[in-house]
C-alpha cells in the first residue's frame, strides 16, 4: 500500500509541475511537451485506480493525435515571438484581460465542481446502473455506452461528424490550375486515344497539341 | 525488505532475458534485411565480417559507438538529446505485452492491444522532436511529413485491429491467440490482413513509405543532424519498431504461439519458436517489399491511407460484426 501511495505522489507531483510549466515555459514548444508530459502522468494515475481503458484511450486520443496537432501548429507559427510582444505591449494588449477573465471562469466552475462533491453519494444514488465487478471496466464501459446510454453517445458522434464536416468546409477552396491524377482516368485509356501515327511531310513538320 | 529485493530482482531478471533477445535479433534482423536485399538485386550483401556476414551489425554498432557525437551549435539541445532516446524507449517497451507463450509474458494486462496502440502512437514524438530540435529544413520536412504518415495510418491500423476484436472480444493479446485454436485470422479475415500488412509498412517509415528519410530530396529526414551513438539509437528503434509491428501482425492474424496443425512433428516445437518463425516470416516479406516496390508519391501515399484504406475497412467492420450478430458467432455469447 506503502508503494501504490508513493507512486501516486511522484505521478501527481509530475503532472502538477508539468502542468505549471506549461504556462511557465517561455518556449511554446517546450509548453507542449510539459502538456505531453502532463497527459502521459494523467494517464498513469487513471491506470492506478484500474480505470485502465480510460487510461489508454487517453494516451492513444490526447498524446497520440491531438497533442501532434499541437505542436504541429506551434513548430509551424513563430508563436513564440507573437507571446513576448502580447506581453510586452501589455498596455495596448486587450490579451490580458481576456486572459483573466477566461481564468475567473474556470476557477468558479472548479470551486462549483468541488462544492459538489459534498452530494457524491446522492449523485451516485441517482444512476440506476448495475455494476458488475467481476468484468474488466472495458466490458462494463461498453455495457453502459452502448445500451444505456447509446443515444447520447450517438449524438457527441454526430457532434464530432460535424465539427470534422465544419472544418473542411471552412478552409477547403477550390484551386485553379491544379494538376491532378485520376486513376481512373489512366487505367481506362486505351491504344486508340494514347497513341497516334503522323506522317510527317518533309520541310512542314507537324504540329502537337500540349 | 529483502521480501521486497527479490521481487525486484526477479522482475529484472525477466525483463533483461526478455530484452537481451529483443535487442540482438534487431541487430541480426538489420544483417538480414540487408543481405534478403541483395539476393533480390543479385549482389552478395554483407558476408565478410563472421560466418556469413552475421557480426556485420555488431561491427557497424562499434563503429558508430566510437564515432564523435556532434550536436549542431543552433538545436536545441535537450529536445536533440531527447529524441533518439525516446525512440529507443518506446520501441522496447512495447515488448512487455507480447506473449511468446501461454505463460511467457511479462506484463499480462487486461488492455495489452490498446497499450501497444498507445505506444506505437507515441512514437511520432521520437520523430518530431528529432526534426525539431535539429533547427534545420531538411530534418524538419522529414519530421512533418513523418508524422502525418504515422498518424493517418494509425487510424487504418485501428480499425483493422477493431475487426480483429470484434471476433475476439477481449482486449487481452493472450485472449487474441487463444481465440485463433481453430482458424487463424487470415483466412477469414484476409483482406484486413494485406491491408495491414501496407499499414504497417507506412507505420514504421520502411520502403515504399520511406518519404520522411527520402535521400534523393531530403538527404536522410530527420535524422540528417545526427550522428554516431544517437543515430544508431535512432536506427536500432526503427528495426525494433518494425519487429514489433511482424509480432502484432503474427498475434492478430497468424495465431501468434500457435502451431499451424497440432498433430505430432509440430506440437512438439516450443511455442515461443512458432511465434519468432511467424514473425521472420513477416519480415522478410518487409525486406522482399523494400527491393521490390519503387518509392511512392506524397499525394498517393495520403490517398492510399484515407480514401481507399479507412473506407475499405470501415466496411469490413460493418460487414464482419454484421456476419457476426446474423450468424451469432458473437463471443461472449
Amino acid at each position: 500500500m506503502i508503494a501504490h501511495a508513493v507512486v501516486f505522489y511522484i505521478f501527481s507531483f509530475i503532472a502538477i509541475v508539468s502542468a505549471i510549466m506549461v504556462t511557465a515555459s517561455r518556449n511554446t514548444v517546450h509548453s507542449v511537451f510539459f502538456l505531453i508530459l502532463d497527459f502521459i502522468s494523467i494517464s498513469c494515475l487513471f491506470i492506478m485506480i484500474g480505470a485502465e481503458f480510460l487510461g489508454m484511450i487517453m494516451l492513444i486520443v490526447y498524446v497520440g493525435a491531438v497533442a501532434v496537432l499541437f505542436l504541429f501548429v506551434v513548430m509551424m507559427l513563430n508563436v513564440a515571438q507573437q507571446k513576448n510582444e502580447w506581453f510586452v505591449a501589455s498596455g495596448s494588449s486587450s490579451h490580458i484581460p481576456v486572459g483573466l477573465l477566461v481564468s475567473l471562469v474556470i476557477f468558479s466552475e472548479l470551486l462549483i465542481v468541488i462544492g459538489g462533491w459534498k452530494y457524491k453519494t446522492e449523485l451516485q444514488d441517482s444512476i440506476n446502473i448495475n455494476l458488475n465487478l467481476n468484468l474488466t471496466n472495458t466490458q462494463s464501459l461498453g455495457n453502459v455506452i452502448y445500451t444505456d446510454y447509446v443515444h447520447l453517445f450517438q449524438l457527441s458522434g454526430m457532434v464530432l461528424l460535424v465539427a470534422m464536416i465544419g472544418a473542411i468546409v471552412l478552409t477547403f477552396r477550390k484551386r485553379t490550375g491544379v494538376k491532378t491524377q485520376s486513376y481512373l482516368r489512366q487505367i481506362s485509356r486505351e491504344r486508340d486515344e494514347g497513341v497516334e501515327l503522323i506522317d510527317v511531310e518533309t520541310k512542314k513538320g507537324v504540329k502537337i497539341d500540349v | 525488505m529483502p521480501e521486497f529485493a527479490s521481487i525486484l530482482f526477479s522482475e529484472v531478471l525477466k525483463i533483461l532475458t526478455l530484452l537481451v533477445p529483443v535487442l540482438v535479433s534487431v541487430a541480426m534482423i538489420v544483417w538480414l534485411d540487408r543481405r534478403v536485399w541483395a539476393f533480390v538485386q543479385k549482389r552478395r550483401g554483407p558476408n565478410v565480417v563472421g560466418p556469413f556476414g552475421l557480426l556485420q551489425s555488431l561491427a557497424d554498432a562499434l563503429k558508430y559507438i566510437f564515432k564523435e557525437i556532434i550536436i549542431p551549435s543552433s538545436s536545441n539541445k535537450v529536445i536533440f538529446i531527447l529524441a533518439p532516446i525516446i525512440t529507443m524507449t518506446l520501441a522496447l517497451i512495447s515488448w512487455a505485452v507480447i506473449p511468446f507463450s501461454e505463460d511467457f509474458v511479462l506484463a499480462d494486462i487486461n488492455v495489452g492491444i490498446l497499450y501497444l496502440f498507445a505506444v506505437s502512437s507515441l512514437g511520432v514524438y521520437g520523430i518530431i522532436m528529432g526534426g525539431w530540435a535539429s533547427n534545420s529544413k531538411y530534418p524538419f520536412l522529414g519530421a512533418i511529413r513523418s508524422a502525418a504518415q504515422m498518424v493517418s495510418y494509425e487510424v487504418s491500423i485501428g480499425i483493422i485491429i477493431i475487426n480483429v476484436l470484434l471476433c475476439v472480444g477481449s482486449l487481452n493479446l493472450s485472449d487474441i491467440v487463444k481465440a485463433q485454436e481453430n482458424i487463424w485470422y487470415i483466412i477469414p479475415l484476409f483482406p484486413m490482413f494485406v491491408i495491414f500488412f501496407i499499414s504497417a509498412l507506412a507505420e514504421t517509415n520502411r520502403p515504399p513509405f520511406d518519404l520522411p528519410e527520402a535521400e534523393a530530396e531530403l538527404v536522410a529526414g530527420y535524422q540528417t543532424e545526427y550522428s554516431g551513438m544517437m543515430y544508431a539509437m535512432f536506427w536500432l528503434g526503427e528495426y525494433a519498431n518494425i519487429l514489433l509491428m511482424c509480432a502484432l501482425g503474427s498475434i492478430l492474424f497468424l495465431g501468434g504461439w500457435l502451431s499451424p496443425i497440432d498433430i505430432f512433428p509440430f506440437n512438439v516445437i516450443p511455442s515461443p519458436i512458432w511465434l519468432i518463425i511467424k514473425i521472420l516470416l513477416l519480415f522478410i516479406l518487409f525486406a522482399l517489399v523494400k527491393a521490390i516496390v519503387p518509392r511512392y508519391r506524397y499525394d498517393q501515399l495520403m490517398r492510399l491511407g484515407w480514401k481507399v484504406f479507412l473506407p475499405f475497412s470501415l466496411t469490413w467492420v460493418v460487414l464482419t460484426a454484421g456476419y457476426l450478430m446474423y450468424f451469432d458467432l458473437l463471443p461472449g455469447n
